[in-house]
């Protein structure tokens, strides 16, 4: 029995659907694996005890139904009982980034603390290590992992009082990363959430047999729904890892997926090139991948030449074309907007370079004719719409480029504790902010209405970045730009920062570059790839006197390729 | 495992990090400045430095080696690739 299209009548809210789980309380539920630890084993039924324990040890901590509770712990077995506990009490919980060694704790609680004052948070989880660090400035209580286990045991599973959502009430938030995305926390519905897993096992053909193997991080939504909140309530198992672990050790996900035969996983396009080149051959001796369904990727702009890379790599490691898939996302849509369907490769379609930059028009090449090669997402999942819309609004034919709007039974709620912001147009669409076109009914997308960055993954605001830019000693303040550059290697669009300074002396240049570096490092945990000093007058200005993002990073690539060439 | 002259293990992991991973061949890296901890590059770097140390040396950096309290430095790599 699974949450399937057909059977979705049967349950209301998250909290119900958990039955499926419970039918096999013996059955693993989470497989938490490490690259210095043997893997720890929780069962369906040691889940919904030691849930039901972190559910009593909130409400001991003062949480009652409707709080909102942060979780900023590292991705373990802790911050997901903290997350499916408050859950179960009928608290609304957000996964966070953790603090960090590397992070200024002072910038990192600023903006923490601009999200308890604005969204009210009644509580902070984080792991004992920052929690002192975080409990000095935090304007509301922040728990250490030691007082909420300590809790939980004093409490136990009979100190645990159940509640009864109703299906609209906030199950959870997703916020996007950065002092912009803070701003903005996702709010979903039970009946939201349980439509997306509903409509989404469809598009998948999810399988009981199904085991679903994931390094993402659980504060974004690919991590959250695909890789922890699907599996948890479809009653199928979860082979997690930590992403730090995972990044530093990225054979980790292939071992995972030869021993415990998993079947599904989600990854940024990055993440093809990542383990494409940087898992080594040793690590692959005896490592078997025949067991999977589909490699789906996720979350930034997928390059044909990364499949590709990805393919060839891991062809004799059992890798088939046919188990590369697409899906395009959003949190606003709980998850999915699109999936290709499984058992055929997604479809490329070539098209004619020049008629997509200058008419906006996806038209397939001609002979002789530069091309770029568009990797399909899919068709739209079960009850979720999307067209193509102009400027004005005004709905595009096929192959026409414009943003892309969904409409959907998943959707957010609203933002939380936002009534100024309404996200949906009169007629209940969400202009997603992507560019892109239809064609024989699946969705493609070439790029961003606004200059969102998508690096590794993670959206980043050029703004927040070009804050603490303009703060370095040495830039001219209001003089520097951030933006993202692609890079085939990496598979990702890397973060380039120009900044004018009026130095012409090297050694003063090269420490004002480390400054800008180490700056953005420590006050927003983003790594800049490309640094770039230039002289007064070097950025080109909007009309109204503003840095023009787009107009820069044409010069700055435009530049980079004469001097390559 | 053949024998590694120390400062050309030392030298040729600088370019590489310099080039490769900070992508700025000015930049003046030094032996014990922390590479991670510093933003200078991110953690997916430990694992394409294991990819070039197995190339480019023959040797085979385990993965609980490959950490940031373990290789955040060039002396710390150094030393690690001289260990064999």
């Amino acid at each position: 029995m699974m949450l399937s299209l057909t059977a979705r009548a049967e349950y209301e809210t998250l909290l119900d659907a958990a039955a499926l789980r419970e039918a096999r309380p013996d059955a693993a539920a989470i497989i938490f694996v490490a690259t210095d630890a043997e893997p720890v084993v929780v069962t369906g039924a040691a889940f919904q005890a030691r849930t039901q324990a972190y559910a009593a040890g909130l409400q001991r901590a003062g949480v009652t139904a409707g709080d909102l509770v942060i979780i900023a712990h590292i991705q373990n077995l802790e911050s997901i009982y903290a997350f499916w506990g408050a859950l179960q009490m009928g608290a609304i919980p957000s996964m966070f980034p953790t603090l960090t060694e590397k992070l200024d704790p002072d910038v990192y609680m600023r903006n923490m603390n601009a999200l308890v004052r604005r969204s009210h948070v009644r509580l902070i989880f984080t792991s004992d290590a920052f929690a002192p660090v975080m409990a000095r400035t935090a304007d509301c209580p922040v728990v250490g992992s030691s007082e909420l286990a300590g809790l939980a045991e004093d409490a136990g599973v009979e100190g645990f009082r159940p509640h009864a959502p109703h299906p609209d009430d906030i199950a959870f938030l997703q916020h996007s990363s950065g002092t912009t995305g803070l701003q903005k926390g996702v709010a979903l519905s039970h009946r939201a959430v349980l439509n997306q897993l509903a409509s989404y096992a469809r598009a998948i053909e999810l399988r009981p047999d199904d085991v679903i193997v994931s390094w993402l991080p659980l504060y974004h939504d690919m991590g959250l729904i695909a890789g922890f909140i699907q599996p948890l309530v479809q009653g199928i198992p979860l082979v997690l890892m930590s992403p730090f672990d995972w990044v530093r050790h990225p054979a980790l996900l292939l071992r995972a997926i030869h021993a415990y035969q998993g079947t599904l996983t989600w990854l940024p396009n990055f993440a093809y090139n990542h383990l494409a080149r940087r898992v080594r051959q040793q690590d692959m001796a005896d490592i078997r991948l025949d067991s999977m369904r589909m490699f789906i990727n996720c979350s930034e702009p997928v390059r044909d030449d990364s499949h590709q890379l990805f393919l060839h790599r891991f062809a004799d490691a059992g890798v088939r074309e046919d188990m590369l898939a697409v899906s395009y996302a959003m949190a606003e849509n709980t998850f999915a907007v699109t999936q290709t369907p499984s058992g055929r490769p997604p479809r490329r379609d070539v098209v004619s370079r020049r008629a997509l930059a200058e008419d906006r028009i996806a038209r397939p090449v001609k002979e002789d004719e530069a091309a770029t090669v568009l990797v399909s997402c899919g068709p739209t999942i079960p009850n979720t719409q999307a067209k193509v819309v102009d400027e004005g609004g005004r709905d595009l034919p096929e192959r026409r480029v414009g943003e892309i709007a969904i409409r959907s039974d998943c959707m957010l709620t609203g933002y939380y504790q936002r009534p100024d912001l309404n996200p949906f147009t009169p007629d209940g669409w969400y202009l997603t902010g992507d560019m892109g076109y239809l064609a024989d009914g699946e969705v493609y997308i070439v790029g961003r209405k606004k200059d969102l960055i998508i690096h590794a993954g993670k959206n980043i605001y050029p703004q927040d970045i070009e804050a603490i830019v303009n703060e370095v000693a040495g830039v001219h303040p209001g003089r520097a730009v951030a933006f993202g550059a692609p890079d085939e290697r990496e598979g990702t669009e890397l973060i380039v920062v120009i900044a004018e300074v009026d130095t012409d002396a090297p050694d003063q240049r090269k420490a004002i570059a480390k400054a800008i570096r180490q700056a953005v490092a420590r006050k927003s945990d983003i790594t800049v790839g490309y640094v770039t000093l230039v002289g007064p007058k070097w950025l080109i200005k909007t009309s109204s006197g503003k840095i023009a993002r787009a107009a820069n990073r044409e010069k700055w690539l435009r530049e980079r390729a004469s001097r390559i060439a | 495992m053949p024998n590694l002259d120390e400062n050309l293990v030392r030298e040729t992991i600088r370019a590489y990090i310099t080039h490769e991973l900070i992508r700025d061949p000015d930049y003046d890296l030094t032996d014990d400045e922390g590479i991670i901890t510093g933003g200078l590059m991110d953690s997916f770097a430990l694992a394409d430095f294991a990819v070039f140390v197995e190339q480019e040396f023959g040797v085979y950096i385990p993965d609980p080696d490959l950490t940031v309290e373990k290789m955040d430095t060039l002396n710390q790599m150094v030393a690690r690739v001289m260990q064999g």
